[in-house]
Formats: structure tokens, C-alpha cells, sequence
């Protein structure tokens, strides 16, 4: 430690007389005083009432409708089928019936500017999307949080990278290759598990229309997942000879017949499928309701549904069920009565503690007397 | 990091051949060399004899200062000092980790995961031990701090010769050969003991020519030591660099831990084994679940081949270990060993513990025991040299029952100007002492005839009328400087002769034989003869002692010494009652016959001197008495009454009589009049301690608690602490072995109760903030597990995972441990008893620590269920996904990182501008690195290594994520507020009233008080005798030189006070020292009962 200074003198070894040396920075020093947190508490406790009204009331104007069709309707004899491995390719449709009792009313956030300033209506109806109705599909008990299956991806075949198109990570293994040799695209359990239940919404005989793209977020639309190019080469003529996962009956470039952007990689659905769930229980958003005709330009309206269902994903194997679920959405999301009921419950225990810890100043600390020694 | 190292050492198999002996052979080089003995290079002041005899010697003398104490060269940096850090527990955790993820099959976590921060505190590490090895290559030249007269001496020498004039220069050779230049034909051989740290011994052979001569103690001059009065010597380097005994006692070779250390390695076992336990558990729950739900999810996720419940769940077993590898604070030791450093340097800059007049800043020798200065119980001190300044002032006399110097500095000073040989320094304010003794008075003439006479002074003339005393103790240095400027000067002496000038009139005395000092006796005698041929015994010691010997004419003189005596004790002052005896020739004759044969016998010639000496130091006749004052240092006083609230107990280890020590006690405000009860523990050896202390009801715990425990200016006992120099005079070489020292015994306060107490509350601030948010990040995991069926899938991102300790929360703790205070310093003299927690152990310790892994269990369970409520069923505001894993990790890190930030803003009770800059500053790098990290550009770069593209954008524009991490925060926080706020009412601490004070008053810092005047406490008498045995034999047996300033000297343990010169190193003094040491000191510990 002990250092020479380049000084001279009797006084060479002085230390310096900095505010740092010396331990003397200018600092402030608080202190838990009756004065700072009381009123704290009492005003923490008010915002937290005050957001877990707010919270509550937004959440009291959505609606949701979940409809368990693991074994619902006409769905038990599919659900029976699909118990027989050997059957597991063929097609099952099913039909589940149901009613909405309430419509679903989309919420126009801008309403009032779009009547105000007429001519900027659709541009505003596009831009806020909340007030659609959305369909998701659910899953229960389906763990696509194990590490093992959320390793099993190459996100660099996903982006489009050609040698790892045909040769995919070793963390695909055992889907990298059919048993041909044949690489694997998309490889890895996680792609090949892919829910392949599709829906239809029926409505007096008529289809609901659903949009069945802009479900993915944009970054991983446009960035994270992109089709590998070559030159002019259809998307088939790219992906030829690698196989599809085991359990698709389509390749990989034919997942949407309908749009021909939304193949390979960046298929909507592939991508949302491909954000794994934090957790066993999770929904997956399959469209949004098109309300570019009547009636559903302001939501679904009250009445009888019918789902049709094409039931090709096997639950029963890991005790799982599916669900439907339709709801409308606000700033805050969708209809998660959590958070609002948390602020409630801790606004009433902030209070509380608040309450006690008056008591307790006023009966022990305000004297000051414990405080003098 | 080393104490865990030192902890497992033995269990690391660290192992090494015991050596027995060493062997040298002159004029062999290659065979010296083949034994790798640390070799060291040795320079004299003199070229001549440096070059002529570079090969005969097993070390090589040359002309370079160089002592190289160094552990590593350039190029066996890199290799040794790995393989240094991976002998070390933690460091060879983080590797096996690494091995561990290794296996895919197991490897929950990326490579980088654990090698970044590994590497980062290996590099750490590795710059801490190169510069720690470049300053030990630059400190070689401590040593050599004076020139010519001091030359300090940089490996143990064996002495062959030296340039003193006399035929004293050769008496150590002497006994080797008897002939001066033995080293031109040394082809012998030597023999020695292995190096160790035992100062007082050293056991070797020399074999020369045919014969052997042993080798011990007296023959060897150790490192550190410094020689006086002498130009140049020869030696045989027998043990350098780190083989010197010096090294080996230095306290960089003993690898001290404070009480938070083995608390520390306590807690890391236990928390070894808590992560076995996690582990455990979840490995169990992988099993049921792969039982229960993997087994049919196969189809899915195929298992791999051979695997089965069992063995996944033995592989998840040490897949969890690698994902709960936080829970085991590794990064910790790197923090404590800088949180250390910094409070180190705080020492070190100290301008309050700086003594300008010799120019002496306070130092951190060792930097790894500051906070165990804020648990300080007990202090063991010296007195002379520790408490007071070991300047010895000779203040008053009694001549033939006239006492004198009585009007205390209300005269002016003497004028000795008609004394060429006076010494300018010494003054003394009384004139009729100087008048008494020019007027002719005999018994005054007699009186300084006698201190002249009577010591063991060495005396050194360079140039005609420019004398230097060489004392060995202070007090005969002050009383033959006295003598000297009342007209006899003593000039220069030679084994059988004393020379001085009797007013101005040089006189011859023949010595005849020199009864010397032991502490039985508690005298020494002189008897010479004058050039007139009259024989005469002159007698100095304690009171007691000479009074049983005085002729029975003397007693009315006595009676009246006696009042002087006690006056002079009751002062505190050090006194000698002086004697003499005329010898008529026939008896001196046959008694010098008497003394001769008993000195020769072989059989219990210690008895039979004994006897010889009673005999003849009998029927003294009085001459009067002297008082000696050894003055207090400034603020003494004070220090102590501050250590004493502090609740500190003090132990002063004094030779002093039991009045005089009691007095000492009194003046330096140790002792009170108020207290009753005074234990004294008298004894003379360490056996007599140990039962005195165990007759003492309740002392006896006192001296055998080792914890807190403090030794000034000693080394410390093997089991116990912290060694504090007093840097004396001349400075450096008192305080070489000690851990910290500064110049002044009042800095201790500041040592203890500011800088001890700051860093002990830092310390336990940033142990218990460390833990929690250890803890906390670990637990997190703990529970996903039943979320994710126990497949060690962790919740965080693994980059956010690494980066947690080292960048994300490692400045803000650090920050916080290197500045927090609780109160400023002036504010911490003031009450003194903030001391107190420390001492109880009360800011950390076992409960503290289950404290505070309940509260991370707390946080954790708020900190992973409050988000999975919030935001398992949920979705973005446009509907899409942000339940997904990766927005879910994004959401977890951050409220936990925002929680343990505020946590660490609730810890904080010194909010510096860094502390400001370094929280909020990780809290913007945290968002500014997972934004660049979660970007599309680093994704398209390194794609495997960064899938969170998008994430952050995705997740933080949605009110529900900033909601939940609100949410999140208020739960973990407001509790805590809570608690802290209850408890400052219910209970409030010491520092939390000392707190509360500063904050009503508003005041500015008290202003340090001034010394209240020094209280002159009832009279006592004091009698201090500063001798020790040996010094007699020294100057009449031809051997007495170099040897003084020699702490390895067995004649300084048996020292009683500190009798050495100033510059002399420090001598050892301790309980466990005494116990070892025969002949030990009379030792007279004070010490007040509560």
C-alpha cells in the first residue's frame, strides 16, 4: 500500500485533502421519517386504488368466450379417432355449436375523432386495431417451455440461411432429417408440433370472415423469419429437397394455398406457433375478425354460431385440451382480470399498513422518546 | 477469495516435502544451488569485500540492492498464476461448471454464460497479482531508508565481521575462529534449521577446518534489523527473499481472516449444500413429471436414445446446478477483496491519522481485515512507546534528601553553555541544580558521577565534541545525557575502562565488573576504580530493592527520599533510587577471585553469582533518586476514554510497579477514581498470568475470547487478530509486521471507530445485499421449475444472466460499499457507542443471513407469480402474443432488476453523486444493452446467440408490462418500508437514534472536543526500570555491538518496557508470547472491572 509521491519536503507523504480521500462527498442522506413515508403509503395506496379502478372498468368492457371443443359437440368422435395412432392422418371435421348471447361490439377508441373528421376515418379504423374481435386458439398443458423442446429450432434456417437450410442444427436432432437424409424445413420438434386445427365460424350460414394474417409481430415477420431466396426460384424450387417435419401433411411452402406471401417461413401461423409459450397454458391468435362487411362491421352480433372445426391435433396423448377463444380487446389487452384486481387487493393493503404504521407512529414514534438516549 | 482458499487448503492436498535442515558449503557453488534455496543478493556499503567474495558464499554477494521477493517472470506469468486461481475453490467451481456444460445433455445454459465471468475475474485476478508482484519486486528497497549508520539489512546474515574500531569490531568472528578475515578461507560448511518465523532462535553448525562451532541466535543478523555504529560488515547470507525470518513472519505469509471470513466460508458450505438441496428437489420433480406427463409428450419431444425418467432426472439433477450456480456467490470475493482494497486506501489517505511532524501517513499493510476493525472487543498495548511518546525527559532528582526541578517549567532553562560536551537538546529548569553541582557539592558530583558510570550506554565520537548515546533503553539514555550536561560527560568506554569528562577534566575509570540487570534483581551495579585508585560500587534500581541494601546510616535520608519518591510516582514519572559503596582493595580482590571462579563453573553459576552480588551490593549508602518522564502522547487520554465507551476493553501490558501502572491508568483515563473494583494481574511469568487471571472471577473469560481481538504494536497471537504499529521516530521497520499503523496511539480511534466501523457496515451491508439478490435471481428459477417441467429451462435470457452480476447490479453494490456512511466521522466520535453493533455482531451473521434468504424467498415467489398471473392468459393491446417465453424473461428480468435496485436504494444512507450515477446509470446500461442485444442487427449477426430480436420493442410499448413491473415493485418494496419504518419506532437502534439526531438537530458535525486538562491523580510510587539482562555481559565481554537494535534478540523479550531506542523495531510482546517465554517479563496488565 504504501505508496511514494512524487512529492518532496517535509510533508511529502501528506494525503491529498480531496472530498473523495476524505470520505467527505457531498451525499444525501435520507431517512425512513414519519414525515416521508406515511404520506407515501397513504398516496402509493391511492394510486393503487385508483389504477385498479381504472384497470377494472377497462376490463369490464371487453368480452371473451372460450369454448373448450376437446371433446365438445360432434368433436368427441374426432377426439375418439385421433386416439388411434394409426388413423392420425386422416381428416376429421367436427362442428361445435354454440350461442353469443351478448354481441361483441367493437369498441372504437376513435370514434369520436372519426365522426369528427370524417375523411380520416379509415385511416384511423385501420391504425387502431383494438377494437376488433379476435380468434384464438388455446392449449392446455402443452409444455412448450422445456428446454429441451424450445432448443429443438434453427433460427438460423428460419432466417433464410441456405446452408443451414439444408444442413439444420444439431439441435434439431432427432427432426433434422427424415429418415430418407433428406434435411428437415422447418427442423425440430418445435415446428413439427405445430397446431394444425383449423377453424371456420359460421354465423346464420354464413362464413365469419377472419383475417388470417397480421398475427405475428412485425419484427419477427419481417426480420426474424425470412424465406431463403434464390434468384428468381419459386418458394418450391427453394425448399426442394428438404422434407417437411414428420407431422405435417404439407410441405412448408404450401402452408397457406390462399396467399401465396404467407409460405415457407414467414407463414403467419408457423410464426406464431414458433414463439413458444412461457407456459403449459398459453393461446395462440388465429385471426381477427374482418368486419369489412355487414354484419359484422361493428363486431360479432348476438345470436347462434356454429365452429367448424378440422380436428387434426392429437391432446389426448398428454392430457391436454383445446379452446376457442374470442374476445375483444382494450389499451390494456385482453380480458385478464389479474392485474386489476392485484391494485385493488394491494391499494386495500397499502391502506392497511398505512393505517398501522400511523398507529404505531402516532402511539410510539411521534414522542421521539425511544428515539433520545 | 484466498479464504476460502486457505480454508480448503488442506483439503486440497496441498502438500509439501518438510524440510529438516539447510546446508551450505563455501567455495561450492553448484552444490548450494542444487538445493533451490530462495537466493538472495546481498550489497555491503563496501565494493571492496562485495566483489572480492562473490563465490564463496551460497547466496551471491553483488553490488545490486536487489532482494527479489518476486513470485513470477514474464514468461511463467500466465501459466503459474492459472494454475494458482484454479487451485482456488471458487475459481475451480466456475471451471467444473463449465465442464458440466459441456455435455449437451446437460448443459442448461450457454458456454458464455459461466466463461464470461470467469474470465473476467481470472483476468481480475491475474492484473491484482501481477501488479502485487511488480510492487514486491519495487519494495526491495525499503530498507535502505538512512545511509551509512542505518543500514537496513535485506536477508538473514550469518555476521562474519565487521569495521568497528577496538578489538570489538571482531568478537562475533572471534568465537568462530579467532581470527579476523575467516571468509578468505571459508570452505566450511554450515548447517542450519529450515526457514521459519521464529525470531528468537535460530540452531546451525558451522563446520571449519575439522572443527565445529554451533551457531545461534547471537550470530545472526536478520532481515529488517539495522546496524548501528558500524560501516561495514560480512555476512554469510543464510536465508533470503521469502525463507528470511522476517518474510516468514510478515503477515503477507500468514493468511489472516476476519470473523465475516470464516463466517463466510460457514455460509458458502451451507450454501453448497442448499443448492444440493434445490437441486435435489427439482431433480425428484423431473422425475415424477417425466413420469406423469414427459412419458406421453414423447411424441412431441422424442426422448433421446437410453434416457428414461430416471436418468433425466439424474441429468436435470446437474442441469439445475448449473442453472441455480448463482445461488453460490463466486463474484462475491472478487467484490469483497475490491470493497477491501477501497477501504484500504481510505486508511491510507487519511489526513487525519497523518502526523506531519515526521511526516507519516496511516497504512493499510494488510488489506484484507478492515471491517474486522469494527469488532474490535479487546485491545492489548504496549505501554512505552504506545501510549506515551518513549521520549524519556529527565525531569526531577533528589540529591542527599534536596529534591530538585520541583518548580515544573516556571523557570527558565538551564544554560549548560559552559559545557562544550552538553548535549543542546536536554534542558531542565531548574538552576540551582546546576549551581549545587559547579558549587562543589559532593554528594551532587557523586550522583552524576554515578549516571555516568553506571549503564550499559554505548557512546560514539565521529568527529571531537559531537556525542551520540547509543541506548539501549531511553530512560539511561536520559540519565547519562543528564549526567553529561551537569558536567560528566561520559566519553567513550572499552571493555575494561569507562572514560569521562568530570567538569571539564578527563578521568580514567578502571571497570571492574558490571552486576548486571535482571528482573529479580531490579538493579544493576558498576564497580570501578578511579585513577586515585579508590574502588567504588555504584547501584541504581528500584526502590524496594535498594532500600533493603542501604547501610542503616542512611535511614533519615531515606525517610525524606522517600516523600520525594512518592511525589514523583504520583506524577507518574519513572523513578531509580541511586547508591554507591566504597570497596576497600583486599576484599574487591578476593571477591573479584570469587566471582572470576563462579563465573567459570560449570554448575549453577547463576546461583552462586547471585550470591556474590548480595554480597557485595549490601550497606549502600544513599545518593538520591531520579524521575524520568515518559510523556503520554497527545490525546491518550481522550482516546482512551472514547475506546472505553466504545466498550472496548483495553489491556496495557507494562513492566511498570503496580502503583505506577495504576497511576498510568489514572493519568491516561483507563482507570477512573469512580471504579471501585481494579484488577490487577500481577505476575511475573505467563503461568503466574494464567492463574492470577483465573482467580479473577470473570477476567478469565476475557482472556481467553479470541474473537475482536487487537494487539498493539505486538505481533498478534497465533489465533488472534490485528497487529497496529506505532510508527516511531525513525519510522518504517516498528511496524513491519504489523497490519496497520500510523504514528500516533489517538489515530486508533479513528482506526477503530471510523474507518473500522464504516467498513464493517459496509461490509455487512454489501454481504447481506449481495446474498438477497443472489438469492432472489436463483429462487426465480426455482419456481418456473414446476412450470416447465423441471427441465431446467431458465427464465431469464442467458445474456441477461450473465451480464446480472457483473455489469447489471455490480456498480450500484459497489458503489454502496465503498461510500455508505451512516453517520459522517465527527458524528461517530460523538457517540462512540455505534461501536457497539459491530462488537455484537449484529449487522451480519447467521440469522441475518436466513433473515434475508426469507426475504429473497419472499421477493422471488412476488417477483415470478405477479408477472405469471398478470401475463399467462394476456396479449398485446393489438391482440398478438406477449405471453411467450421470451417477452416473459424480458418482463421477469426487468422487475427483478428494477426491485433490486430500489432494495439497493433502501440500503443506501449516503447518496453520493456515484451512487447516483452508478444505480441509475445500470438501470439506463441494463435497457440500453437488452435493447442493442434484442436488435435486429445483432441478430442477423450472430443469430444463434441472440433469438430475443424484437422482444423489448414488443414488450415495453405495453402499459400491462409497465404495470406489472409496478406492481411487482410496490410488493417487494412496501414491506420492507414497513418493517424498517416499524422497527425504527418499536426499536430503534443506536444508528438509528444517532440518525435521528443528526436529522432533528440539523446541526453541523459536533466540532472535536478539546482534551479536558490532564488530571494528576493521588500519590503513588512509581519505580520503572528500563534495563535488561544481557547488556551488562555485552559491554565487558567484547560483544556487544550490533546487537541492540536486534528485535530477534532474546534479550528484548525479556525487556520489560519498551526500552529499545525509537527506531528500534517493535518487540514482541504478547499473551501467547509469554506463555512460550520463560523467562518472561513481569507483567502487569490493568485492567478495569465493570
Amino acid at each position: 500500500m504504501g505508496k511514494v509521491k512524487g512529492r518532496s519536503g517535509p510533508l511529502a507523504q501528506r494525503p491529498d485533502n480531496s472530498a473523495f480521500k476524505q470520505q467527505r462527498l457531498p451525499a444525501w442522506s435520507p431517512m425512513l421519517t414519519a414525515n416521508t413515508v406515511l404520506p407515501f403509503f397513504y398516496l402509493v395506496a391511492l394510486l393503487c386504488m385508483f389504477l385498479g379502478v381504472w384497470l377494472l372498468l377497462t376490463v369490464q368492457g371487453t368480452q371473451e368466450l372460450k369454448l373448450d371443443y376437446t371433446e365438445a359437440g360432434t368433436c368427441k368422435g374426432c377426439f375418439d379417432m385421433r386416439k388411434n395412432a394409426s388413423k392420425a392422418a386422416e381428416p376429421c371435421e367436427c362442428r361445435l355449436d354454440f350461442e353469443i348471447k351478448k354481441a361483441f361490439k367493437v369498441i372504437f377508441l376513435n370514434e369520436q375523432q372519426i365522426l369528427t373528421f370524417g375523411s380520416t376515418q379509415v385511416a384511423s379504423s385501420t391504425q387502431k386495431k383494438r377494437g376488433d374481435v379476435f380468434f384464438y386458439y388455446g392449449l392446455q398443458n402443452f409444455h412448450q417451455n422445456l428446454r429441451r423442446y424450445m432448443d429443438s429450432r434453427d433460427d438460423g434456417q428460419m432466417v433464410g440461411r441456405k446452408n443451414k437450410l439444408m444442413n439444420p442444427s444439431t439441435y434439431c436432432i432427432p427432426f433434422n432429417t427424415d429418415q430418407a437424409g433428406r434435411p428437415i424445413a422447418p427442423c425440430g420438434a418445435v415446428a413439427n408440433s405445430i397446431f394444425n386445427d383449423s377453424f371456420t365460424l359460421h354465423y346464420r350460414g354464413q362464413v365469419v370472415p377472419l383475417l388470417r394474417t397480421g398475427i405475428a409481430w412485425y419484427t419477427d415477420k419481417n426480420i426474424k423469419y425470412r424465406n431463403p431466396s434464390n434468384g428468381n426460384m419459386t418458394l418450391a424450387q427453394v425448399f426442394n429437397g428438404t422434407a417437411p417435419p414428420p407431422y405435417w401433411h404439407k410441405p412448408v411452402y404450401q402452408l397457406d394455398p390462399l396467399s401465396p406471401n404467407n409460405n415457407g417461413f414467414i407463414n403467419d401461423d408457423l410464426i406464431v406457433w414458433m414463439r413458444e409459450a412461457a407456459f403449459p397454458n398459453f393461446k395462440k391468435l388465429y385471426g381477427v375478425l374482418r368486419r369489412a362487411a355487414t354484419p359484422f362491421t361493428k363486431g360479432l352480433p348476438a345470436g347462434n354460431y356454429s365452429l367448424n372445426v378440422s380436428y387434426n391435433f392429437p391432446v389426448q396423448y398428454f392430457r391436454g385440451r383445446k379452446e376457442v377463444v374470442l374476445t375483444t380487446l382494450t389499451w390494456f389487452g385482453g380480458q385478464n382480470h389479474f392485474l386489476p384486481v392485484a391494485y385493488l387487493v394491494t391499494s386495500c393493503l397499502i391502506l392497511l399498513a398505512a393505517v398501522v404504521l400511523t398507529v404505531v407512529w402516532f402511539k410510539f414514534g411521534k414522542t421521539g422518546r425511544k428515539m433520545q438516549d | 477469495m484466498g479464504s476460502v482458499t486457505s480454508y480448503f487448503g488442506p483439503l486440497c492436498g496441498e502438500e509439501q516435502k518438510i524440510e529438516e535442515e539447510r546446508h551450505f558449503r563455501g567455495n561450492d557453488r553448484p552444490f548450494n544451488l542444487s538445493y533451490h534455496y530462495a537466493v538472495s543478493m546481498e550489497g555491503q556499503n563496501d565494493p571492496w569485500s562485495s566483489s572480492e567474495h562473490r563465490s564463496s558464499v551460497p547466496s551471491v554477494f553483488l553490488q545490486d540492492n536487489a532482494i527479489t521477493t518476486s513470485k513470477y517472470s514474464v514468461f511463467t506469468f500466465l501459466p503459474l498464476n492459472l494454475f494458482e486461481q484454479f487451485r482456488r475453490l471458487a475459481n475451480a467451481y466456475f471451471l467444473s461448471l463449465m465442464l458440466l456444460q459441456l455435455i449437451p445433455q446437460i448443459s442448461s445454459l450457454s458456454w458464455f454464460t459461466t466463461a464470461v465471468p470467469l474470465i473476467l475475474v481470472l483476468s481480475i485476478t491475474a492484473v491484482k497479482d501481477a501488479s502485487d508482484d511488480i510492487v514486491r519486486r519495487k519494495s526491495i528497497y525499503w530498507d535502505f531508508f538512512e545511509t551509512r549508520r542505518l543500514v537496513g539489512n535485506s536477508a538473514d546474515l550469518m555476521l562474519l565481521s565487521s569495521s568497528e574500531p577496538l578489538n570489538l569490531v571482531y568478537v562475533e568472528t572471534a568465537e568462530l575462529d579467532g581470527s579476523a578475515p575467516i571468509f578468505l578461507s571459508l570452505s566450511g560448511e554450515v548447517r542450519c534449521e529450515p526457514p521459519n518465523n521464529r525470531l528468537d532462535k535460530f540452531r546451525g553448525t558451522l563446520s571449519l577446518d575439522g572443527q565445529t562451532y554451533s551457531l545461534d541466535n547471537d550470530k545472526v543478523l536478520l532481515r529488517g534489523c539495522t546496524v548501528r555504529n558500524t560501516d561495514w560488515c560480512f555476512g554469510l547470507v543464510i536465508f533470503g527473499g521469502p525463507d528470511t525470518k522476517l518474510m516468514q513472519n510478515s503477515g503477507k505469509t500468514t493468511f489472516k481472516r476476519t470473523s465475516i471470513d470464516h463466517l463466510m466460508n460457514v455460509l458458502v458450505l451451507c450454501i453448497f449444500g442448499f443448492l444440493a438441496f434445490m437441486c435435489t428437489v427439482l431433480a425428484i420433480g423431473n422425475g415424477i413429471w417425466e413420469v406423469r406427463e414427459g412419458s406421453v409428450f414423447t411424441i412431441f419431444l422424442p426422448r433421446e436414445q437410453g434416457v428414461n425418467a430416471a436418468l433425466s432426472s439424474f441429468l436435470s439433477f446437474w442441469s439445475y446446478v448449473i442453472v441455480l450456480n448463482t445461488v453460490v456467490p463466486i463474484s462475491l470475493y472478487v467484490s469483497v477483496e475490491i470493497i477491501r482494497l477501497g477501504n484500504s486506501f481510505y486508511i491510507d489517505w487519511d489526513r487525519k491519522m497523518y502526523y506531519p511532524k515526521n511526516d507519516t501517513p496511516a497504512q493499510a499493510r494488510t488489506t484484507t481485515l478492515n471491517e474486522e476493525l469494527g469488532q474490535i472487543k479487546y485491545i492489548f498495548s504496549d505501554k512505552t512507546g504506545t501510549l506515551t511518546q518513549n521520549i524519556m525527559t529527565f525531569n526531577k532528582c533528589s540529591i542527599n534528601g534536596k529534591a530538585y526541578g520541583e518548580p515544573l517549567r516556571l523557570q527558565t532553562q538551564v544554560d549548560f553553555s559552559w559545557n562544550k560536551l552538553a548535549d543542546p537538546k536536554f534542558s531542565f529548569h531548574d538552576h540551582s541544580l546546576g549551581e549545587t553541582v559547579r558549587g562543589g557539592n559532593l554528594e551532587a558530583r557523586a550522583f552524576f558521577r554515578l549516571l555516568a558510570l553506571c549503564h550499559t550506554v554505548m557512546p560514539e565520537e565521529k568527529k571531537e565534541g559531537e556525542l551520540h548515546y547509543q541506548a539501549q533503553s531511553p530512560d539511561e539514555g536520559a540519565l547519562v545525557t543528564a549526567a553529561r550536561n551537569f558536567g560528566f560527560v561520559f566519553r567513550s568506554r572499552t571493555p575494561e575502562s569507562i572514560t569521562a569528562m568530570e567538569m571539564g577534566i578527563k578521568v580514567v575509570y578502571e571497570l571492574l565488573a558490571v552486576l548486571d540487570f535482571n528482573n529479580v534483581r531490579k538493579r544493576m551495579s558498576v564497580i570501578v576504580r578511579s585513577p586515585e585508585g579508590k574502588l567504588t560500587l555504584f547501584c541504581k534500581g528500584a526502590d524496594t530493592i535498594i532500600y533493603e541494601r542501604l547501610h542503616p546510616s542512611c535511614n533519615k535520608l531515606k525517610e525524606v527520599t522517600t516523600i520525594h519518591l512518592n511525589e514523583y510516582a504520583g506524577d507518574g514519572l519513572r523513578t531509580l533510587v541511586l547508591a554507591y559503596k566504597d570497596l576497600d582493595e583486599d576484599y574487591m580482590n578476593d571477591w573479584k577471585r570469587r566471582h572470576h571462579e563462579a563465573s567459570t563453573a560449570m554448575g549453577d553459576r547463576e546461583e552462586r553469582l547471585e550470591e556474590l552480588y548480595e554480597e557485595i551490593e549490601k550497606d549502600l549508602m544513599l545518593l538520591g533518586a531520579t524521575a524520568v518522564e515518559d510523556k503520554l502522547q497527545d490525546g491518550v487520554p481522550q482516546t482512551i476514554e472514547q475506546l472505553a465507551k466504545a466498550d472496548i476493553k483495553i489491556w496495557v501490558l507494562t513492566g511498570d510497579k503496580q502503583e505506577t501502572a495504576e497511576n498510568i491508568g489514572y493519568s491516561c483515563n483507563m482507570l477512573r477514581e469512580e471504579m471501585k473494583e481494579i484488577f490487577v494481574v500481577a505476575a511475573n511469568t505467563a503461568e503466574g498470568v494464567k492463574e492470577e487471571l483465573q482467580n479473577k472471577r470473570g477476567i478469565r473469560s476475557y482472556c481467553y475470547s479470541l474473537r475482536g481481538l487487537l494487539c498493539l504494536r505486538s505481533i498478534r497471537p497465533p489465533a488472534a487478530h490485528i497487529g497496529v504499529g506505532i510508527s516511531g521516530q525513525e519510522g518504517m521497520q516498528a511496524v513491519l509486521s504489523s497490519d496497520f499503523s500510523f504514528a500516533q496511539f489517538r489515530y486508533l480511534q479513528r482506526l477503530l471507530l471510523v474507518h473500522g466501523r464504516w467498513s464493517y457496515l459496509r461490509m455487512c451491508k454489501f454481504l447481506g445485499y449481495f446474498f438477497y439478490k443472489n438469492f432472489t435471481f436463483t429462487f426465480v428459477h426455482f419456481w418456473y421449475a414446476f412450470f416447465c417441467g423441471f427441465s431446467a429451462q431458465t427464465v431469464y435470457d442467458e445474456w441477461f444472466i450473465t451480464l446480472y452480476n457483473m455489469v447489471y447490479t455490480a456498480l450500484p453494490v459497489l458503489g454502496m460499499s465503498l461510500f455508505d456512511q451512516d453517520v459522517n466521522d465527527r458524528w461517530s466520535f460523538q457517540y462512540p457507542q455505534l461501536y457497539a453493533p459491530g462488537q455484537l455482531n449484529l449487522y451480519f451473521s447467521k440469522k441475518a443471513f436466513v433473515r434475508c434468504m426469507m426475504h429473497s424467498c419472499y421477493s422471488s415467489l412476488i417477483l415470478f407469480f405477479i408477472p405469471w398471473a398478470a401475463m399467462h392468459d394476456t396479449v398485446r393491446d393489438d391482440g398478438k402474443d406477449i405471453a411467450d417465453y421470451q417477452s416473459f424473461a424480458l418482463l421477469a428480468q426487468t422487475c427483478l432488476l428494477v426491485v433490486m435496485n430500489i432494495q439497493l436504494c433502501l440500503d443506501t444512507y449516503y447518496w453520493t453523486a456515484v451512487n447516483h450515477f452508478f444505480v441509475w446509470g445500470s438501470l439506463a446500461a441494463y435497457f440500453a444493452i437488452t435493447l442493442t442485444m434484442y436488435s435486429n442487427g445483432m441478430f442477423l449477426i450472430f443469430t444463434s446467440s441472440f433469438p430475443f430480436i424484437g422482444t423489448a420493442r414488443n414488450s415495453l410499448n405495453q402499459p400491462n408490462v409497465w404495470l406489472t413491473i409496478f406492481l411487482t415493485s410496490l410488493l417487494c418494496i412496501l414491506p420492507v418500508v414497513a418493517f424498517r419504518f416499524i422497527l425504527i419506532q418499536l426499536r430503534p437502534t443506536i444508528n438509528d437514534k444517532v440518525r435521528h439526531t443528526v436529522r432533528k438537530e440539523a446541526l453541523p458535525a459536533p466540532a472535536p472536543r478539546r482534551p479536558p486538562a490532564r488530571r494528576i491523580s493521588t500519590r503513588r510510587s512509581g519505580y520503572a526500570f528500563s534495563h535488561s539482562q544481557g547488556f551488562g555481559d555485552l559491554v565487558t565481554s567484547r560483544r556487544f555491538l550490533l546487537k541492540m537494535p536486534l528485535r530477534s534478540r532474546p534479550v528484548v523479550f525479556t525487556q520489560t518496557d519498551s526500552a529499545l531506542a525509537q527506531s528500534q523495531p517493535q518487540h514482541y510482546r504478547t499473551i501467547a508470547e509469554e506463555r512460550e517465554e520463560p523467562q518472561s517479563p513481569q507483567a502487569v496488565a490493568a485492567a478495569a472491572a465493570q
